[in-house]
């Protein structure tokens, strides 16, 4: 039996409600001569809940934190409901990290746009916690980050510092705002035109539903960010997590060992063909 | 009779039909369980055998698309019969192992690794193009950053006796994916079946060091240019059989540019998404895992069980299937069978053995549905 397939055990140190749906778990190496393993932002972890079932969940934590491992996710299926119900101390398997990580170095010393949606901010946050951590290696770095509704807006505490910043420009749209928003409202490409970046030497960064990546691709083109400098990071059902069992392959890829994420120049012809 | 302790790899002896026994004796004494092929439920498939008694001996089969009727051969031959519905992942990557197990233990649970080892095997009886769909599964399995540690172990301690084909099926179409009907390597040995003029022998070849300490152990003699050449002449009349052709020129191409194509509707409304093509095929590899516990909440296990992509539940994601139309389960197999896998493991995935052909209830033939994509070939070379 290889490692790969093996889950550890780790222990839950914290479980943030972030709302109604959504959760982070914050994890670390149960046993004390335990060492957490090292993660790049854009990995994966597979998360064993005992007696219920395994699932991928990106990474979301701080990259430089070597105990910790935070995975934020919904809980939509069997899983992730049991896992929402977990509580401090309890045990979980990992299995990972996996996968490839977000161009942090080819993107040194060019402007940065990191685009989400929903969920899809989890995976980026690490790449933005790294961002911000050698900000001198960057130039501008802008994050465009779209959320059904105010309530559904991540990492919020976070987000409202990093817009404190000066060296980071943050902007929040929602697709449904309250009375209380004083945000943007509408879909998070008409932030795209909006934003200060020299579109010629910019690498950006995309997640979210396939269907706003798929927009978000037409806007950053739009303003004249090429595709080979456009990532993605993809999603399909995985069981294995380390090309064995076929179920993440999107056309010649496994998106569990040769993603998730991917060179948009790469997929270009895959991407938006139905049900690859 | 006499001959070498250890014959030099590639050389070749003739082991006479009386003398056949003497192969499963030997592989026994080295603590081998020999796997081949044995007539049950009406068909030729691979289960554990002792002796040559339960060799298909005077049996061969039909094959046609949706079609395989056994039947009863005029002589005796013990590998007169083409592929059937077993092929040999089977032990290398079975159907259902083990992951692990946990219990729960005080507030947590502890995870245990699966400790069985496999039983040491020999595969006696394995044709051309299942050698190749083996070494394709090597690729699978071994051949990247991660080894599958199932497969590996298994694969490992494997002795391989070849069988070349001395006849070909109405299926079979191992001349066009270049897999056979004769293998040059990839076993430890190698048996050509001959029957004439009343004497029935098999040529043996020699493949590996561990192959000759076996024939070390089998009475045969040296082979000489005549019963070589009656070898070479069973193997020229497979060719001459093959009931299947595919042209190969660019079969990655033709399907990465035909995602939409007229045909795969058709095809979908024929293909009832049974999966018996992906659990037939030789080189299909698709499993999923099963975690369950038991009634009392304290045990769980982790299962690694055979999947196919013509399953709804083999896509889904959050909310649904990604491929949720049967169109789009069919174009990915084939797809990454004959394109895809070129990109993944440089080879094609296809072996041209016919399985998926004569299985299929709906008598899908890969070889027409290439033909029916290349005639309406909409995108074109670029």
């Amino acid at each position: 039996m290889s490692d790969a397939m093996l889950p550890a055990l780790y222990r839950v140190e914290r479980m943030i409600k972030e709302n109604e749906e959504t959760f982070t778990l914050e994890l670390e190496p149960a046993g004390a001569a335990r060492k957490g393993a090292v993660f790049y932002g854009g990995q994966f972890n597979m998360l064993y809940v005992f007696g219920v079932g395994e699932i991928p969940v990106s990474i979301s934590g701080d990259p430089r934190d070597t105990r910790r491992v935070a995975h934020t996710t919904r809980a939509v299926g069997t899983v992730t409901r049991a896992m929402r119900r977990l509580k401090r101390g309890d045990l979980v398997g990992v299995r990972g990290p996996f996968g490839n990580r977000w161009p942090l170095e080819e993107a040194e010393g060019k402007d940065v746009v990191v685009m989400a949606g929903g969920i899809g901010l989890a995976p980026l946050r690490p790449a933005l916690v790294e961002i911000l951590a050698r900000r001198k290696k960057y130039r501008k770095v802008v994050l465009l980050y779209g959320a059904r509704a105010p309530e559904d807006v991540l990492y919020r505490e976070e987000l409202e510092r990093w817009s404190g910043r000066a060296d980071i420009d943050v902007r929040v749209t929602v697709d449904r705002a309250t009375r209380k928003w004083k945000g943007h409202v509408g879909v998070v490409t008409l932030l795209v035109p909006k934003a200060s970046f020299d579109p010629l030497h910019t690498v950006a960064m995309v997640c979210g539903p396939e269907v706003m990546m798929r927009f978000a691709v037409q806007a950053l083109r739009k303003r004249g960010v090429d595709g080979g400098r456009i990532y993605l990071s993809m999603e399909r059902n995985m069981k294995c997590a380390v090309g064995f069992c076929g179920h993440c392959q999107y056309g010649p890829h496994f998106i569990c060992k040769d993603g998730p994420v991917f060179r948009f120049s790469a997929v270009e012809w895959l991407f938006g063909k139905r049900e690859i | 009779m006499t001959h070498p302790k250890r014959p030099p790899i590639d050389s070749r002896w003739v082991l006479e039909r009386k003398d056949f026994n003497g192969l499963f004796e030997a592989l026994a004494g080295r603590g081998y369980a020999v796997i081949g092929p044995t007539v049950r439920d009406a068909a030729i498939v691979y289960e554990e055998i002792q002796s040559d008694q339960d060799l298909p001996e005077g049996w061969t089969d039909e094959q046609e698309a949706g079609r395989y009727r056994l039947k009863p051969r005029p002589d005796r031959k013990l590998f007169g019969y083409n592929v059937g519905p077993h092929s040999w992942k089977r032990w290398l990557n079975p159907p259902s192992v083990r992951l692990w197990r946990a219990r729960r233990e005080g507030g947590g649970f502890a995870v245990a690794p699966e400790t069985e080892r496999p039983p040491r095997v020999a595969f006696l009886g394995v044709r051309p193009c299942e050698l190749r769909a083996i070494e394709i599964q090597d690729k699978v399995f071994m051949g990247g950053g991660y080894k599958d540690d199932i497969y590996k172990s298994r694969r490992d301690s494997l002795f391989i006796v070849a069988v070349q084909c001395g006849q070909a099926g109405g299926t079979c179409f191992c001349v066009s994916m270049k897999t056979g009907p004769k293998s040059n390597g990839g076993f430890d040995l190698a048996l050509t079946e001959v029957l004439e003029s009343g004497r029935h022998y098999f040529l043996l070849e020699v493949g590996t060091a561990r192959g000759a300490e076996v024939a070390g152990e089998v009475a045969c003699v040296p082979a000489g240019k005549h019963q070589r050449q009656a070898a070479e002449a069973r193997v020229m009349e497979a060719v001459s059989q093959m009931g299947r052709t595919m042209d190969t020129s660019d079969l990655r191409g033709l399907f990465y540019r035909n995602a939409e194509h007229p045909r795969w509707e058709e095809t979908a409304a024929r293909c009832l998404l049974c999966a018996n093509c992906t659990m037939a095929c030789p080189t299909c590899f698709c499993t999923t895992v099963e975690d369950t516990t038991d009634l009392t909440g304290e045990r769980a296990e982790r299962r690694r069980t055979w999947d196919s992509c013509f399953s709804a539940d083999f896509s889904y994601l959050h909310g649904g299937s990604v491929r949720f139309s049967p169109k789009s389960r069919y174009r990915q197999w084939i797809t990454h069978k004959l394109a895809a896998w070129f990109d993944q493991f440089g080879t094609s995935g296809c072996v041209g053995c016919g399985r998926c052909i004569t299985w299929c209830p709906a008598a899908i033939d890969i070889t027409e549905e290439v033909r029916a994509i290349r005639k309406g070939d909409s995108g074109k070379k670029e």
